[in-house]
């Protein structure tokens, strides 16, 4: 019956001599008290809470200043010491600092990583107030959609009725398109913004009047950037460019918007064109309802309270929601800084990323750092023996505990900063081929070195040394002066034998896991490629028709002989790329939202779909009416069409846009969306699509880059401005599901560095085992025993611990990705045996090649040598 | 010697320990209160408080003997000094100064 033995422990540690021994007594005489009234838990609860309570500034022991004297004057000697001990053991210093190097590398990418996106538009003066107001769309039987847009409505409501806003600013995507000045045509892309775009976001000014920029319609204000590609080294303020029709005024040149900016574009336009074109165009643009095209950015004023302008949007949604049938849109804030942080919202207007994905790969960064803070802990509580005596010699002239902690961390300390220096070369090296492996990061990310950085780097490298050195340091102040002097083998250096099993088993758990989960993500990454989509992609190149003539450059395609046949689509389906429209089915008086592709009548062909019934669209002009429709058999299950029969569905009507379409075909379900989505139903429409949408194009040809330029050249006939964009199917199925292999790399990555430090740790305790047993492996020997039965001696111990290591990890990754990842797959194949174990034969063959080889060293030994040396 | 005012609760946990003459440890101090006051008293205020008489120099303390109970360790007996006393009839002075001052009908109708 006592009270927990860490929390007595704790009192003591913290707890001033003076006030200790009556406190403790205090203490356990209201623990035998609750004892007997409360039961052993309260009560031993209750003295844990008390002994967190009793911390206060008069019961804590107090820094002796003596002590912190000794440690600074005695700093020299550690450092000399630590480096002696370095020297001496080459291997075992080698193993820590390159373990220590390799694995604070990958924590440096980490840091840095972290740190950009958490300085995310920190150039704004405002920024602490700036707040974006993103819309939640909610329609009954469908989970909200989140869009980092909003209304014009909601964003002029706000200006003109909220209190506590300081400024309003609102912005339209989707300005610029070809810049024409003179001759020259300069695709460039940017925002509408309105006039008080300049006093809400710190962007500077190089040119023009920030007050003014945008105030007047017809003016730009242009980046450093593409004012030099429009106008060269010229003068761009006050000189006039033609957007489509209008001629635009050069009001302003602004400095480059910074890497690290959520927010990005070329040009900036005066937010009344906008307003103008539109009003004009249609009369939805001051629609609640139209919010997929609007930013609307505020800053409070000071002192003003986020939540009290929340519960003021909220009012407001509520207000304008009221005419609204099944729907509700609703108004959040977001505080600028967690715009880049966050992905889930639609409509971005430039990059971000998901938070979780961050803590993540900080998670996998910890392991690998942890992993080599085992391996140093490891080798220096095994190699104790070696300076036993060097403790030994400064407790007698007076070391405190304290001291000799004091220099064992300061020990793995400058170790940790010798592999920093070495993790830092590292970073750079790595810097770009970690940004290359994917586009999205390149845009993201510029992992430059700043004086912060620094700091957090010299901070990390601190931090694992002292993690990594205080179990030895500890280890080392608790040694007995006197036994370690007298006779140093009696040291129970075999005492922690479990703990460093244990590491060894943690490490090589977490390896495996990486290592499989490499592997198992590798081969569904494979299985995306070659899935059967339900139709073919071979050889299928698809061109991106921008606002030409299509019709025009598939008369040209049709010309090359490389080019076998042609159609024409709106859109590249299971790319991940999708467009809904309802349909009505009046005979069973229901709708639903259904996708939709818009395609020709040599597209199903082309693609190889199968026909489950009826027939292909009947050839038409553009300018017929639309009478066909083909559907896939999910409509017929979702409709409960003609008793699901695909043959009586033909001739069954249906109602799209108000149009009344036949069925004339059904085929077989394919993959629309990606394979994370399951089959939904779907329509094919036949619709005369032209200036947009796609071109596909089947193609037969040895030689692809000649092909290509032969297609350029018939391109630029048509549009002499913009490059073609022609694509083979399978290379843009790798790009939809290009995420999953920057993820697979990074894992892969991360396996093999972990899978070495694994290694160098085995690696380091084999050697000091068979190196401390080398009389005894002698002995053995000389008393008859073989080769191989020594090496299964030696090497047994290690081999159960990968088997229980193999044990943990196997089922747990198992697990891992049948139950968590795998699951947001509606199609994926299922985990093969041969995935799970291939890693683990590798990394036991390899495993044991080394333990293998390092005891036959030693059993190969000759006795008579080792034994006479005693 | 730091400030040497007394406070409200100050005075009585010193009242206490006067009290209970040579019994005066923390513990007992606490359950004394408890009883006079008929209020729940925190250890951990009480501690601080005779601390702070210590430091006052209102009280002085010293070890006693090993028993079997609370673990093997020894209390820590707090007795009143002269300089505690002094502190006491002060204080007490000053309220009976001032209960002289107030006629009696004013606070007949309380009881």
């Amino acid at each position: 019956m006592h009270p927990p033995r860490w929390a007595e422990r704790f009192l003591e540690w913290y707890c001033r001599p003076a006030l200790l021994e009556d406190l403790q007594g205090d203490l356990h005489e209201y623990f035998e008290r609750n004892l007997k009234t409360k039961g052993l838990w309260r009560a031993r609860l209750i003295y844990i809470m008390d002994v967190f309570k009793f911390f206060r500034s008069y019961t804590v022991r107090k820094p002796e200043f003596i002590n912190l004297l000794i440690h600074w004057i005695m700093i020299g000697s550690y450092i000399k010491t630590s480096g002696r001990s370095i020297v001496r053991n080459k291997l075992f210093s080698g193993i820590n600092i390159i373990g220590l190097a390799i694995s604070m590398c990958v924590g440096l990418l980490m840091i840095a990583f972290v740190s950009d996106l958490f300085s995310y538009d920190d150039f704004h003066e405002n920024g602490e107030r700036i707040y974006r107001v993103n819309t939640t769309d909610q329609r009954t039987d469908q989970r909200p959609f989140s869009l980092a847009t909003s209304s014009v409505k909601a964003g002029r409501k706000i200006q003109e009725t909220i209190s506590g806003i300081e400024k309003v600013t609102l912005l339209r995507r989707g300005f610029g398109g070809d810049a024409k000045v003179g001759e020259a045509t300069i695709p460039i892309s940017g925002i509408w913004a309105d006039e008080a775009f300049f006093s809400v976001f710190s962007f500077p000014l190089l040119q023009g009047d920030m007050k003014t920029a945008l105030k007047e319609p017809y003016s730009i204000v242009l980046t450093e950037k593409s004012a030099k590609k429009i106008f060269g080294a010229g003068n761009a303020l006050g000189q006039s460019v033609k957007f489509d029709t209008a001629n635009y005024i050069v009001t302003g040149v602004m400095k480059d918007i910074p890497k690290l900016s959520h927010m990005r574009f070329d040009v900036l336009a005066s937010f009344v064109n906008a307003e103008m074109n539109n009003i004009s165009e249609d009369g939805g643009f001051m629609d609640w309802t139209n919010i997929y095209s609007n930013y609307t950015y505020i800053v409070l004023s000071e002192g003003s309270n986020p939540e009290h302008i929340q519960a003021s949007l909220n009012k407001l949604s509520v207000k304008e929601n009221i005419p609204l049938d099944n729907r509700k849109i609703e108004l959040k804030l977001q505080p600028l800084h967690e715009i880049a942080l966050q992905s889930k919202n639609a409509n971005p207007i430039g990059p971000s990323i998901n938070k979780i994905a961050i803590w993540i790969m900080a998670g996998l960064a910890l392991i690998v750092i942890l992993s080599a803070c085992f391996n140093y802990t490891n080798l220096s509580i095994a190699r104790s023996l070696r300076r036993s005596r060097e403790v030994g010699i400064r407790k007698v002239m007076g070391a405190k505990k304290t001291h000799v902690i004091g220099q064992f961390v300061a020990e793995a300390i400058i170790i940790s900063l010798l592999a920093l220096v070495l993790s830092l070369a590292m970073f750079l090296l790595l810097r770009t081929q970690f940004l290359s492996l994917s586009p999205h990061f390149q845009d993201l990310l510029s992992l430059d070195l700043s004086p912060r950085l620094i700091f957090w780097f010299l901070l990390m490298a601190i931090g694992v040394g002292i993690v990594a050195g205080i179990l030895p340091a500890l280890f080392f102040a608790r040694l007995n002066t006197i036994k370690v002097l007298k006779d140093a083998s009696s040291l129970q250096v075999f005492r922690h034998v479990t703990m460093r099993k244990a590491m060894i088993v943690i490490q090589y758990t977490f390896s495996l896991i990486f290592i499989t989960a490499t592997i198992i993500g590798y081969k569904q990454y494979r299985s995306f490629l070659t899935f059967d989509l339900g139709f073919t992609t071979d050889n299928i190149v698809n061109i991106k028709i921008n606002g030409v003539n299509g019709d025009l450059f598939v008369k040209d395609l049709k010309e090359l002989p490389e080019v076998e046949d042609v159609s024409r689509s709106l859109l590249v389906t299971s790319l991940g790329n999708i467009y809904g429209t309802q349909l009505k089915y009046e005979k069973l008086k229901d709708s639903a939202n259904v996708w939709v592709n818009m395609v020709d009548e040599n597209y199903l062909p082309l693609h190889q779909h199968t026909f489950l019934a009826g027939r292909n669209f009947n050839p038409k002009t553009k300018e017929a009416d639309e009478t066909e429709v083909i559907v896939n058999e999910q409509i017929l299950h979702r409709f409960n069409m003609a008793g699901r029969d695909p043959a009586k569905a033909i001739g069954e009507e249906v109602t799209i846009d108000g149009k009344k379409l036949t069925i004339v075909g059904v085929v077989k379900d394919f993959h629309y969306g990606t394979l994370e989505d399951e089959i939904q139903p779907l329509v094919l429409r036949h619709s005369g699509i032209d200036t947009y949408g796609y071109i596909n194009a089947k193609i037969k040809t040895s030689d692809w880059p000649a092909t290509f330029t032969a297609m350029e050249k018939a391109w630029k006939k048509i549009d002499p401005f913009h490059p073609l964009e022609a694509r083979f199917y399978s290379e843009q199925i790798e790009e939809a599901y290009q995420q999953f292999s920057v993820m697979v790399k990074l894992i892969g990555f991360l396996s093999f560095l972990a899978v070495c430090i694994a290694f160098m740790g085995l690696l380091g305790m084999v050697v000091f085992t068979t190196e401390t047993r080398l009389k005894e492996i002698s002995i053995r020997k000389v008393l008859g025993a073989s080769e191989r039965r020594l090496i299964y001696l030696l090497s047994k111990g290690f081999i159960v611990l990968l088997a229980i290591a193999a044990l943990i990890a196997l089922p747990a990754t198992y697990i891992l990705f049948d139950k968590v990842v795998l699951v947001n797959f509606a199609y994926h194949q299922p985990i093969h045996f041969t995935e799970l174990v291939t890693g683990l034969l590798v990394t036991l063959v390899l495993a044991t090649v080394m333990i293998g080889s390092q005891t036959l060293k030693v059993a190969r030994s000759n006795p008579a040598e080792v034994l006479k040396n005693e | 010697m730091k400030g040497t005012n007394l406070g409200e609760f100050e005075e009585i946990v010193l009242l206490t320990i006067a009290a209970l003459i040579n019994d005066a440890y923390s513990v007992a101090v606490c359950d004394e209160l408890e009883k006079s006051t008929g209020r729940a008293v925190k250890l951990g205020v009480v501690h601080a408080v005779l601390n702070r008489l210590e430091e006052k120099g209102f009280v002085k303390s010293k070890l006693g003997e090993a028993t079997s109970t609370r673990g093997g360790k020894r209390k820590r007996y707090y007795t009143v000094t002269s300089g505690g006393k002094a502190a006491l009839i002060k204080a007490k002075e000053v309220r009976d100064q001032l209960w002289n001052r107030i006629p009696d009908f004013i606070l007949k109708g309380a009881s």
